[in-house]
């Protein structure tokens, strides 16, 4: 009985991890992603700079999310890993290229080019490998003997490709939102006229992957399409369109922070969404989240830290963005 | 043969040797910038200044690659080594969950603070930020070493019936018997490399400029620690070596070299060709009975050698025989220059002796080499066990091809040498610049003086220093 509710807890914390992580990283990604987009050099410096004293904290999420999993859900975590194996090892490699441009790109004025598409390629891959990551999940992984029983290309159908764009075109949205909110002048003004193409597209392929969802597995459609499950499904695009209408509200009027919100707001229902989909799956279709997880001894010695510290965490992020609020100042950084 | 285990086994020992290289450094340099910001705000001597904000954007390169290459290794026993994963999970995987939580979202949250925030937050919440990121790093040695010791000496754990490692007792687990020792040593090995870097970059600068306060302030501190640490370090070694004696003996045997069992007290090794394929040691320069006084601290003490032991249990004896001469010779030159610089000091020539400056920086990488030999020996010589006596390597593996791993690897040596070859590059072009220098000696890029920012004379992005 212990063993059901540790598990639930904590299937319940190992999604709010990744959620965090989608939260802080995405747009941190997204600013990747758009850099090509930038117009100068200095337009390129000031987006960096924007998300140069957080972007270690917010990939810290990732490394949570990994560490976590083999903590109390080994099978999980175990099963995973080798069935997706080409888009996590490409989307760790990318963020390598990425994560060392934030300071490479200061320290030479030859290859300065060079860090700058490693840091936009590194960004468009890893967000591309981890949208194709969650595709994969929700089309089912092939378990036998505790053990992936898939070749290493399962994962490559349309479907994932079609999360993957997703979530990558997702992330620009909020990179775009995240520079509107913090950067000012011209390049403000740019970034906020991508934002719009940018968010019509992220509710298209919202759509496209909603209308495909249901298609993979027939436990999802019935979730979808049946009492009580199905008033998410109905309120869900409710919902997404008063977001948009805000969103779209606040590019109009030159507003800072509500389109940025309303982006999050996108992935936070998305993420429910799926959820809902998957519970009480830990890796659909094959394995549930008791079965998943790992003894007792190790969800509670886990969870008495994890409640004591995410909290802390949480405080002392906060702070930092507190402390790097507002605006970017164009003169400020330590290079 | 390139089998599946193979290929994994190298691309885990390829990534995890050059992950390594970064937190030996970093763990070194957050305790090293803590000191230099105390000393600045204590004595308000402007060279602490100098030296820190210099120090730091050393740190900041070097923590990056430390970053990006540790996300790797968290995903890397899942995706290379599922079996392992899933049965240890429940002992290691909270040891890890830990160590994201106590370590890393610490370094990482107060990172920005201490690179950037100086201005913005004031000394005392800079101070207190800076004492965190090197907090940190030691919180994340303690718990990414009880992890690896306990895997090679593992204690406090049932077997469940689904194979899986079910914990029993925490406390047992992480202070299992080899864990003091290890951590002891490793955390010594990084403050040592982090003293033997400055101390080559000082001599460096020493020999073009014997005048600069910051470079022989740098000299005197760097080798001042390694006269403390190395000494240290060569009691913690030993120590360390008579507990593997005691719970990894097979390791011991191959780091000797001892192939034969000595009833009447074993000799010292000091050089030979093993031959595993006949199971003896060729053309060997031996002191007798040393190596049981060594090890047993009495010179007719029995010991045992691989003849006891199965073929298919022992650890490849050569590269550990080897990567442990590499260490204990390195550390061996290192107590020496500790010393040499303490002779100097007496003398009053610390900062005019170019023989020493010389030495001070052909020894500058010494440490990373030794670290890695270190490793080599311990992770080699645990061969053929992931966990100790319990699973063996070769049924830790995740099922993947051949191929797929092979590509991986070749994509991951390809990145790792030039990425990290490309970073190595710039701190070393950073190191060569004397403390203080403006932008660490880079002209601005061709697109701004192109007048965006026609008004500004110099560059506004060093004034946060």
């Amino acid at each position: 009985m212990l063993g059901l509710e540790l598990s639930f807890i904590w299937a319940g914390i190992i999604a709010f991890a990744v959620l965090v992580y989608v939260i802080l990283d995405g747009f941190d990604l997204g600013v990747g992603i758009l850099f090509p987009f930038a117009k100068d050099e200095r337009e390129r410096d000031v987006m960096m700079n924007s998300v140069a004293p957080i972007w270690d904290g917010n990939e810290t999420w990732l490394v949570l999310g990994g560490g976590g999993l083999f903590a109390v859900f080994p099978l999980a975590y175990a099963v995973v890993m080798p069935a997706l194996y080409v888009p996590i090892v490409a989307m760790l490699l990318a963020l390598v290229f990425r994560g060392v441009a934030f300071e490479y790109r200061w320290r030479t004025v030859r290859w300065k080019r060079l860090w700058d598409w490693s840091f936009a390629l590194g960004s468009l891959v890893a967000a591309l490998m981890q949208g194709i990551a969650l595709g994969a999940i929700v089309q089912g992984i092939e378990v036998e003997n505790r053990a992936y029983a898939g070749g290493w290309f399962d994962w490559l159908t349309p479907f994932s490709v079609l999360t993957g764009c997703a979530v990558a075109t997702g992330y620009g949205l909020l990179g775009a939102t995240w520079c509107n909110m913090k950067l000012e002048g011209r390049v403000q003004t740019h970034m906020r006229q991508l934002a719009r193409p940018l968010s019509f597209a992220t509710l298209a392929f919202l759509g496209l992957v909603s209308l495909f969802t249901p298609l993979q597995d027939a436990v999802y459609a019935e979730r979808w399409f049946r009492w009580p499950t199905m008033v998410w499904t109905l309120a869900v695009p409710v919902l997404v369109a008063l977001l948009a209408l805000r969103l779209w509200r606040g590019l109009a009027r030159g507003d800072d922070v509500a389109p940025f919100l309303c982006a999050l707001g996108f992935f936070v229902l998305g993420f429910v969404g799926i959820g809902i989909s998957f519970y009480p799956m830990m890796v659909p279709p094959e394995l549930t989240i008791v079965e998943a997880a790992a003894p007792d001894e190790s969800l509670l010695f886990t969870l008495v830290g994890t409640l004591v510290l995410v909290p802390i965490i949480l405080t002392y992020t906060a702070y930092t963005y507190w402390v790097f609020r507002g605006k970017i100042d164009a003169d400020e950084g330590y290079h | 043969m390139l089998t599946a285990e193979i290929l994994a086994r190298i691309q885990f020992a390829f990534t995890v040797s050059f992950h390594i290289i970064f937190p030996a450094f970093s763990i070194g340099l957050a305790s090293f910038l803590a000191v230099l910001n105390v000393l600045w705000l204590r004595t308000r001597d402007e060279t602490y200044l100098k030296l820190f904000n210099h120090w730091k954007k050393i740190f900041a390169v070097a923590f990056g690659m430390g970053v990006v290459s540790g996300i790797v290794m968290s995903y890397q026993f899942g995706t290379n080594w599922a079996v392992f994963s899933d049965r240890a999970g429940p002992v290691v995987g909270p040891l890890m969950a830990y160590e994201v939580l106590t370590a890393f979202f610490l370094e990482a949250g107060f990172l920005g603070i201490m690179l950037f925030g100086r201005k913005r937050v004031g000394d005392g919440l800079h101070m207190l930020a800076t004492a965190m990121v090197a907090i940190g790093t030691l919180i994340s040695a303690t718990w990414i070493l009880a992890v690896n010791s306990w895997m090679h000496t593992p204690a406090g754990f049932s077997m469940g019936e689904n194979g899986q490692f079910l914990p029993e007792d925490w406390w047992a687990i992480i202070f299992n018997p080899s864990f003091p020792y290890r951590l002891v040593h490793m955390v010594l090995a990084a403050y040592l490399t982090t003293a033997l870097v400055v101390a080559g970059t000082a001599g460096y600068h020493l020999l073009r400029d014997r005048t600069n306060p910051a470079t022989r302030r740098m000299f005197s501190m760097a080798t001042g620690m390694i006269l403390v640490v190395a000494p240290i370090q060569i009691v913690a070694g030993d120590m360390h070596g008579l507990n593997t004696l005691e719970h990894q003996p097979v390791k011991v045997m191959a780091m000797e070299g001892h192939f034969e069992s000595h009833p009447e007290g074993a000799p010292l090794i000091l050089f030979g060709l093993p031959d595993q394929e006949a199971q003896e040691m060729r053309w060997s320069v031996e002191i007798p009975k040393l190596s049981s006084l060594i090890l047993k601290h009495s010179l007719d003490a029995p010991l045992d050698g691989l003849d006891g032991v199965p073929r298919d249990e022992q650890p490849p004896v050569a590269i550990v025989f080897w990567s442990f001469r590499v260490m204990v010779t390195l550390g061996m030159l290192m107590l020496g220059l500790g010393l040499w610089s303490l002779w100097a000091r007496f003398r009053g020539r610390l900062y005019d002796w170019k023989a020493l400056h010389r030495a001070a920086l052909a020894m500058g990488p010494a440490g990373f080499v030794a670290v890695l030999a270190g490793w080599i020996t311990t992770e080699v010589g645990r061969q053929p066990w992931t966990v100790y006596g319990h699973l063996r390597t070769a049924d830790s593996l995740s099922p993947l091809d051949a191929s797929a791993v092979g590509t991986s690897l070749v994509a991951f040596i390809v990145v790792y040498f030039f990425v990290f070859g490309a970073g190595t590059f710039y701190l070393l072009r950073m190191m060569s610049m004397t403390p203080g220098t403006e932008r660490m000696g880079l002209r601005d890029g061709p697109i701004r003086t192109a007048g965006i920012t026609p008004g500004l004379s110099e560059d506004p992005r060093e004034r946060s220093d």
